[in-house]
């Protein structure tokens, strides 16, 4: 009873703010601040991160913010519905934590024109909704660096999970600088058409493994390729999503991390000020929105001193990853020798880069 | 001793009795499991099943949306129900769902932008036929070649996904949409969109079609020489084909019933509250079915308060998810121990309990 109470309270408090057009900050009551996740939060992957940038939220604020999550919520008519229930609960900004819930982020978002909402990964903005993005794209260049050295068979697996720009981005990303460590590297890529889905991740980690391939990349978001490379020995893997140090030293070897809990804390802080506005945010690896997590001793030391540097490197702006001369797979000419992409192309891209074989499903 | 008897008629009370049987069993150990989980059972079990229609503040949200989650769940069954009351398995509803959603919206699509009241009928059609044309191959190879139909139909369900993940890519894909896969969204389309009739109350065209359904199926099997058929194929296979019920016929009926409800199902879905096609467009709904099918006994107006029951565990789960923080699995586990207790409790419509030592006849 004592919740349900309290529930009406926050909501009449936010009526009573929206009518008068001041801050939620003025009052004492908590901000509430929703979350909206794709997969389950012991995910070990991307749900997992969101999730724990939700937790650091709540140590930051104490008191001053409470928060409530909905876990594995299908993209979809489900989500729509997920979404509303949660503002009507009284919640002030909802993250909605995945590509598929664009529309309905923005469906909800018009009925409810006091709640903030923050979509990840979309390209739908509104008055009350702002976008956010990482680049992990930067983090996939050191993955490739480090994987084109390492490989003794020169064939690199590649798990990918749905043809969109974000995972076609990761690829090419990652095949270019392979190739510039080691240009005798093949990228060998399947589709798993999931982003969490142990048992096909695993099984499409074999495959690779059975083809020679002693390097798995992977942008599904379970930990199932790791063991699978674990129990074939020799193959090295990456954390995606986030760190998966429980595979460190062998067969992880780094890892990018998606670290939410920055932008998280700014933007639930902009609600208390009242200066929260609708804003498009794609960071990398500088401001910390993508982390590489510890590069173990599995790697040989130059190579990890090398893949520092190019840390570095692209963190503090000196160098991008897509720096021409780069072509198309089709060999027509993309980027002129020391051009950099432009991020609308980067956005939209739906092409390889020359030297990847195969096509892109379509 | 205790032993189980069969009894010699299945026991009509049993039969009304066990599905509320179930649910109270659900409820006491679905509490128990809360309670060990440390929430509050008495509050998660009032916040599943009570709030959703009676919370001040979601009920007025919410019990509209009962009927937008349960239509496609009661139409799908409804479908199903025939085949399996003739012993027909059809397990791929799922896929049917699928190819409806993707051949209606393929047919709205065809005609964007343009505007004529015959779209939306057009699509409804197309959508039947494409759940009826997917059903139509394990009923086929059925007929023809003695096929068994739960595998060829549940096999049919990851070829339609297949086929779903490559239209959003490619045939079907927005071409506004920045290279992102899906389709256009249909509530930007007015005249293919599947909006409610009455403002507030999520009564949408599917709501209507499933009442609809409801009320023919059950005209059918008690009125109906169909009907009869159907379950004397089901209850006695020998007799049926005595009294010169075809079983290909039977078989054809069936699936091609249940694939068109479904295949409607899908549309009803993609055009109204999903709004798109998208890769992962589908969510279960014909995998649940099955359960909402035998929680009402088969029967049509049972299918209706199970498909109501069932949308309501949905979303009062996910209000129990919301306010009390309870893990996502637990809801999914709560709605399993239902067809679990289904089943056990089920045991005494077909047998009685004997206590003492067996009288030798």
């Amino acid at each position: 009873m004592n919740r349900r109470t309290l529930l009406s309270t926050v909501a009449a408090a936010t009526l009573v703010t929206a009518t008068l057009g001041t801050p939620a900050a003025a009052q004492d009551d908590p901000v509430k601040v929703g979350f909206i996740y794709v997969g389950p939060i012991g995910d070990g992957g991307w749900t997992y991160e969101h999730n724990k940038a939700r937790l650091a939220v709540e140590e930051h604020f104490g008191d001053k913010v409470e928060t409530v999550y909905q876990e594995s919520v299908p993209e979809g008519a489900d989500a729509e519905r997920a979404i509303t229930q949660m503002a009507l609960s009284g919640a002030d900004l909802i993250f909605t934590t995945s590509f598929g819930y664009m529309d309905p982020t923005v469906n909800v978002a018009a009925k409810f024109p006091d709640v903030k909402f923050e979509h990840a990964t979309g390209f739908k903005r509104a008055d009350n909704v702002a976008v956010y993005s990482a680049r992990f794209y930067e983090g996939r260049a050191i993955q490739g660096h480090i994987a084109g050295k390492m490989t003794e068979t020169n064939k690199i697996g590649y798990i990918a999970s749905f043809p969109i720009p974000e995972v076609i981005r990761g690829i090419n990303s990652a095949y270019i600088h392979a190739k510039k460590a080691n240009p005798d590297v093949e990228f060998s890529i399947i589709w798993a058409y999931t982003w969490f889905d142990p048992a096909k991740e695993s099984d499409a980690a074999r495959a690779l493994i059975e083809n020679g391939a002693d390097v798995i990349l992977q942008h599904t978001d379970s930990t199932a390729p790791q063991a699978a490379a674990q129990e074939a020995g020799d193959v090295i893997t990456f954390g995606q999503a986030s760190d998966m140090a429980e595979y460190a030293p062998m067969p992880r070897v780094s890892s990018i991390i998606d670290d939410w809990a920055p932008y998280y804390i700014q933007r639930v802080e902009a609600v208390i000020d009242g200066t929260w506005e609708s804003t498009d945010t794609w960071d990398g690896i500088g401001p910390g929105m993508v982390g590489i997590g510890e590069i173990s001793d599995a790697v040989p030391e130059d190579v990890k001193a090398e893949a520092l540097a190019l840390k570095d490197s692209i963190a503090n702006g000196e160098y991008h990853p897509f720096t021409g001369p780069l072509n198309k797979q089709d060999g027509t000419v993309w980027l002129a020798e020391g051009e950099t992409a432009p991020d609308g192309d980067l956005l939209g891209m739906d092409f390889y880069v020359e030297g990847l074989s195969g096509d892109i499903p379509n | 001793m205790i032993r189980l008897e069969r009894r010699p008629q299945p026991s009509r009370l049993w039969t009304g009795l066990t599905p509320l049987l179930a649910v109270l069993l659900t409820m006491v150990v679905g509490g128990m499991m809360f309670a060990l989980l440390g929430k509050p059972p008495l509050e998660a079990i009032r916040i599943i099943f009570w709030d959703p229609l009676f919370h001040p503040q979601f009920a007025a949200y919410s019990r509209p949306q009962l009927l937008v989650k349960a239509s496609p769940l009661i139409l799908i069954a409804i479908g199903l129900s025939l085949g399996f009351r003739a012993g027909i398995w059809n397990i791929g509803a799922e896929g049917q769902y699928i190819m409806g959603a993707i051949c209606g919206a393929g047919m709205g699509l065809a005609f964007y932008p343009t505007t004529s009241p015959l779209i939306f009928p057009a699509m409804v059609l197309a959508g039947a036929l494409g759940g009826w044309a997917w059903a139509m191959i394990p009923a086929v190879l059925k007929v023809r070649f003695g096929t068994n139909e739960i595998l060829v139909s549940l096999m049919l369900v990851y070829v339609a996904e297949a086929l779903l993940a490559s239209v959003s890519q490619k045939l079907l894909r927005n071409p506004e949409g920045m290279g992102f896969p899906g389709s256009r969204n249909f509530q930007q389309y007015p005249a293919a969109a599947n909006t409610e009739i009455i403002v507030g109350t999520g009564m949408h065209w599917g709501v209507v079609a499933a009442f609809v359904a409801v009320i023919f199926t059950h005209v059918l099997m008690t009125r109906h020489i169909q009907g009869f058929n159907i379950r004397l194929t089901g209850e006695a296979p020998r007799a049926a084909r005595f009294s010169g019920v075809s079983p290909a016929r039977i078989i054809i009926l069936c699936l091609g019933f249940g694939g068109a409800l479904a295949g409607a199902a899908g549309l009803f879905e993609v055009s109204g509250p999903a709004g798109q096609i998208t890769i992962d467009f589908n969510s279960g709904y014909g995998f649940t079915a099955i359960i909402v099918a035998f929680l009402g006994r088969l029967h049509p107006v049972g299918i209706l308060l199970a498909g109501l029951l069932m949308a309501l565990t949905y979303i009062g789960g996910e209000l129990a998810q919301l306010m009390l923080g309870l893990p996502g699995a637990s809801i999914q586990l709560f709605q399993g121990m239902l067809l679990f207790f289904l089943l056990a409790t089920d045991v005494f419509t077909n047998f009685r309990i004997r206590v003492g030592t067996t009288k030798v006849a």
